[in-house]
């Protein structure tokens, strides 16, 4: 991958504040029409990094560049930005904030499609404090996409949402990519990426320490299959394998063939009632590398 | 620019008029005051006499034996009126205005002005009379030279009302962008805006304009609701009064932004708007006039905004001055509206 097509490009990012390394040289590259996501444990940095890209903060060292270039002024009308937390100004209504943050900007989306693709037709003249989790989010996505921009920036844009919301954002997101836009999105939903990204990097304590994509990067770590049983399970004087490991009340061993493991299993006696087989995912990969619990 | 201006502007005004709850406030308190005032001061003001006295300094301790007698009469506000002609010509104006009871000139042989329709005027001449009928006999110099000061009568209602609408103007306008701007801040409002294309100019501009709108209509209720209870004066031109008023309500919403220009608590907000305004409010000449006050509280006076706008109303509604008599008033205020117009938006930051 070389700088140059790149559409925005991170380059030893660093962000100290007192006492603490928040963001500690990153670097990446996000390509024109990628879904690119930044995944990482709580406070690893993800929306530091992203508020950085976003030209909302200024990192201590390094730099951001779009296109090639640094960011500057022009480069606000390019992007569209949907924030973790954002709060709209009180007493207005889906269709005047989507008026308001429009005419903002000097190249505006077609409204009507936009209403039509966020699915904001019936809640139009609703207050923006009256809206449920999914709807807030389907308007803030608008908003971000009021101005018709090449790269959007999601952080963390299914958080709090029930499973069924959480869907329907997906399923938009796939459209809204369908339709050429880039787009770089934090999240710490294994799942999420799984289903969206092209490519990710985990970050933690500002650091990368993974980058590839979703597929291969759980491959690259893992063997085919996840053989699960409770630790209780396990006989009391057998020590585990070097290809098994303990995670909390769970026995995790790693193989490429199932049989094998089966008849170790059972040669050493060990209960296989409750004995699942798993494929390893993105969150195992996660886990192994983050070594943090994830919240789910 | 503009279109962005206005698009945060109409929304601000959306926000504030739907806001129902504290749109009744902004419009009903003014009222109440006014209501207030037209209660307690519906009667005569206070017995409280106040007399000019033209000498230059030297001249007190060396006065006439009689002059001195009256000079240490008790109860008696003894103010001190410059020896020039503007200054003695602005006390006589102020015998006319029933703000003064009696103007005393001692510079050559005793003279005095006095109001003949004033009641206290009356009071206080013939205390002066009777102290210089006291060391007549002594000491012969003459009783002093009566000066009729004609005019009618102002009450205080009618020279406190163009100072509590500049006062009005001034809390409207100070927590109207203050307390919002950092309510913004708080809440991310502002966040958001920060990655839009709208500057900080842009967006200053919109909370000014918007404020403007309403401090000026809300100010225009008021001064319809005293004029139908009160019978006050109005000299000047309504140009020139809502000239006026326009720049003070910009000159406090620009100190309002600037305050608020960093501030991320409401706490700190109010607190830093009340150490503006209290101070203000008293030094201003709101509600009562600085004529005789000490020289430092004169001098703070002179730096507040409010005071200059306070005395331009006043000049306007009570002594009919032009937008030429104000222009000092008016492009001092304007002059400080733009400065801090301007560091606010240097100063500014949206989170």
């Amino acid at each position: 991958m070389t700088s140059v097509s790149a559409l925005i490009e991170a380059r030893s990012l660093e962000k100290r504040y007192p006492g603490v390394k928040a963001v500690d040289g990153l670097s990446f590259e996000v390509l024109p029409g990628q879904c690119f996501g930044l995944l990482g444990p709580n406070g690893a940095g993800k929306t530091t990094t992203l508020e950085i890209l976003e030209g909302i903060q200024t990192p201590t060292a390094g730099e951001v560049l779009f296109r090639g270039r640094p960011l500057d002024l022009a480069f606000r009308q390019s992007i569209g930005i949907q924030f973790q937390a954002t709060s709209l100004q009180d007493f207005q209504t889906v269709d005047e904030s989507l008026r308001m943050f429009a005419s903002l900007y000097a190249r505006t989306a077609d409204r009507d499609e936009l209403i039509r693709l966020c699915n904001l037709a019936e809640i139009l003249k609703r207050d923006t404090r009256k809206l449920s989790g999914g709807q807030r989010q389907r308007l803030l996505l608008a908003i971000a996409l009021v101005n018709d921009p090449d790269l959007v920036f999601l952080d963390e844009p299914t958080t709090g949402l029930d499973p069924q919301a959480r869907r329907n954002f997906w399923s938009l997101i796939k459209t809204v990519r369908a339709r050429g836009k880039t787009v770089l999105l934090t999240t710490h939903y294994m799942e999420e990426a799984e289903q969206l990204c092209d490519e990710i990097v985990i970050v933690d304590r500002g650091r990368v320490i993974a980058r590839g994509q979703p597929q291969a990067l759980v491959h690259e770590h893992f063997p085919a299959a996840i053989v699960r049983l409770p630790a209780a399970a396990w006989p009391e004087n057998e020590s585990l394998p070097d290809y098994a490991e303990r995670r909390d009340t769970v026995i995790e061993l790693y193989a490429d063939a199932v049989p094998p493991v089966l008849e170790y299993l059972e040669r050493i006696g060990a209960g296989l009632t409750a004995l699942r087989i798993d494929t390893p995912s993105l969150e195992d990969l996660f886990l192994k590398l983050t070594g943090h619990s994830l919240r789910a | 620019m503009w279109q962005r201006i206005l698009a945060v502007l109409a929304a601000r005004n959306r926000e504030f008029y739907r806001d129902s709850a504290g749109l009744t406030w902004n419009l009903l308190m003014p009222v109440m005051m006014i209501i207030a005032f037209a209660f307690i001061f519906s009667g005569e003001p206070k017995a409280l006499f106040k007399v000019g006295v033209i000498a230059p300094p030297a001249t007190i301790d060396s006065a006439p034996a009689a002059t001195s007698g009256f000079l240490a009469t008790p109860h008696i506000d003894f103010i001190p009126v410059a020896d020039d002609s503007d200054a003695v010509a602005s006390a006589v104006t102020k015998v006319q205005r029933h703000q003064l009871d009696l103007l005393l000139d001692i510079r050559d042989g005793p003279a005095y002005w006095v109001n003949p329709d004033s009641a206290n005027g009356d009071l206080v001449e013939r205390l002066l009379l009777g102290a210089y009928a006291r060391q007549d006999r002594a000491e012969p110099d003459g009783s002093p030279q009566r000066r009729a000061a004609a005019g009618e009568a102002l009450s205080y209602a009618d020279w406190v009302l163009p100072g509590v609408l500049a006062m009005n103007v001034m809390f409207s306008s100070l927590w109207g962008v203050g307390w919002v701007v950092v309510r913004y801040r708080k809440n991310g409002v502002l966040r958001r805006l920060k990655a839009t294309p709208l500057r900080p100019i842009e967006f200053l501009s919109a909370q000014v304009l918007s404020r403007l709108i309403v401090v000026l209509t809300t100010s225009t209720l008021v001064y319809l609701g005293a004029s139908m209870i009160l019978d006050f004066p109005m000299r000047g031109s309504y140009a020139a009064l809502l000239l006026v008023y326009t720049a003070g309500a910009l000159c406090m919403i620009s100190l309002g932004l600037t305050v608020s220009a960093r501030l991320r608590t409401e706490e700190l907000a109010d607190g830093l708007l009340n150490l503006m305004s209290w101070p203000m409010l008293l030094l201003s000449g709101v509600w009562f006039s600085m004529e005789g006050t000490s020289t430092a509280a004169q001098a703070m006076s002179t730096l507040m905004p409010l005071t200059h706008l306070v005395d331009a109303a006043r000049d306007i509604m009570i002594d009919g001055a032009g937008v030429l008599d104000i222009l000092p008033q008016l492009g001092l205020l304007l002059g400080l509206a733009a400065l801090l117009l301007v560091v606010a938006a240097r100063f500014f930051r949206w989170e």
